[in-house]
């Protein structure tokens, strides 16, 4: 029987005080081996300082059809951005 | 280009849905691997990222047949690098095309089993180390002109993954250009290497981009699905363009009697290459195809066991770690 390694997504650290980052995906049979690939694959020019990497399979997604439902309520509350404000240019900056 | 004659498929569905997925594209919207897409777009990609990324890794043959004979230990640590990065383009490429539902496993069987093809032009050989800056300059100069616009391309992961390897593929041209200056500049022997080279490269670059597309109904769907962005002619036409300084700087002679400025135009007029002899290699007739192939194979079915041994280690230390829990 034929079994072909498990995917990983892989995610990368490109600088320190930045949040890791989803750059792609590779074959590895365990997690070690993962990160290992990962360095060779997605960080041969420095790209990063530190690297996640997660078995594609536990990755639950939204769906897009839900898109709808997911979203819309945020639509109505355009009072959550700053500009929904006026404030006078006399306050000065705010 | 990397990916040559890709047809697209006839798509059979919903005519509605169909519609609303042209007005996303229309729209510049990115398409991404859980959305609803029709079903010739996705067979079409598979194809098209599939070819595309065995061309970047049958395209480590003809490169690494120079690695132990580079001239110095510089020019083969640069183009070990490069072979690398090759294996990389071919990584993220078969990743963006294994989000359509295609296994990696059965990439490689069709491109094994000649279901899949690759570029035409990795079937020349590398006869000289003046090949390995033709191959620089002017294949992935070529590659170059189809891969930026793809950045713009409408599947999300194929487009990132462009991203990517337009980064690097800049590097790669320019190690070429550089030892085609080395070369063009060294004695009366290695200029002509070097002249010998592109005389050798010049047209199967050209071949690269694949024959006109003024007629092709497929290349339409393709455009509209933008998942071609330009023309095949279009592409050569600024290849060529921005080549012939180059190769002029170089001293270097196109091996085109007919290559002249076309004012009128503000573009060159040139000669197109022998298209029979580009069907011919497509088909796997070209000088080194069966030995690209054969070099495929054989790395496969080598690496079988240390596919298996993997899997089964991680297996052993994963049962070890829920017996000690």
């Amino acid at each position: 029987m034929k079994q072909e390694w498990p995917l990983w997504e892989v995610f990368i650290r490109g600088q320190h005080g930045l949040s890791h980052r989803h750059v792609g995906s590779l074959h590895a049979t365990d997690a070690t081996h993962a990160i290992q690939n990962a360095r060779d694959v997605y960080t041969r020019r420095k790209e990063g300082v530190s690297i996640w990497v997660v078995p594609a399979a536990d990755i639950t997604a939204s769906s897009p059809d839900d898109k709808g439902s997911l979203y819309d309520p945020a639509d109505d509350k355009v009072y959550r951005h700053p500009t929904f404000f006026d404030i006078p240019d006399d306050v000065g900056a705010m | 280009m990397y990916a040559q004659m890709i047809k697209s498929e006839a798509t059979q569905d919903d005519p509605e849905k169909l519609a609303a997925f042209q007005a996303r594209i229309d729209a510049g919207d990115k398409i991404e691997p859980k959305d609803w897409m029709p079903a010739g777009y996705r067979k079409t990609l598979i194809r098209q990222i599939g070819q595309h990324a065995h061309s970047e890794i049958v395209g480590q043959l003809p490169e690494g047949n120079w690695i132990t004979r580079a001239p110095t230990l510089e020019r083969k640590a640069i183009l070990l690098a490069k072979v690398q990065d090759e294996a990389g383009h071919g990584l993220y490429l078969y990743c963006a095309a294994e989000t359509l539902g295609v296994s990696r496993d059965e990439l490689t069987e069709m491109l094994l089993d000649g279901r899949m093809k690759y570029s035409s032009i990795f079937a020349y050989p590398t006869l000289t180390w003046a090949d390995m800056g033709a191959v620089g300059w002017l294949v992935d100069g070529a590659a170059i002109m189809n891969q930026v616009p793809l950045q713009r391309t409408s599947y999300g992961p194929y487009a990132r993954s462009m991203v990517r390897i337009c980064k690097e593929e800049s590097f790669h041209q320019r190690q070429g250009f550089d030892i085609m200056m080395k070369m063009a500049n060294g004695t009366n022997t290695q200029k002509r290497m070097a002249q010998d080279a592109l005389n050798r490269f010049w047209y199967p670059s050209l071949m690269m981009f694949g024959p006109s597309d003024k007629e092709s109904v497929h290349s339409e769907q393709s455009m509209a699905w933008k998942i071609k962005m330009n023309s095949n002619d279009e592409l050569r036409q600024k290849f060529v363009d921005q080549t012939v300084p180059q190769a002029e700087y170089l001293g270097l002679t196109i091996p085109d009697e007919t290559l002249a400025w076309n004012e009128e135009k503000g573009e060159y007029d040139f000669a197109e290459p022998d298209w029979s002899e580009f069907f011919d290699v497509l088909k796997g007739n070209g000088p080194c195809s069966v030995e690209r192939i054969e070099a495929r194979q054989k790395a496969w079915d080598d690496g079988a066991w240390v596919r298996e041994a993997r899997l089964a280690h991680a297996a052993k230390k994963q049962a070890a770690k829920v017996a000690a829990e």
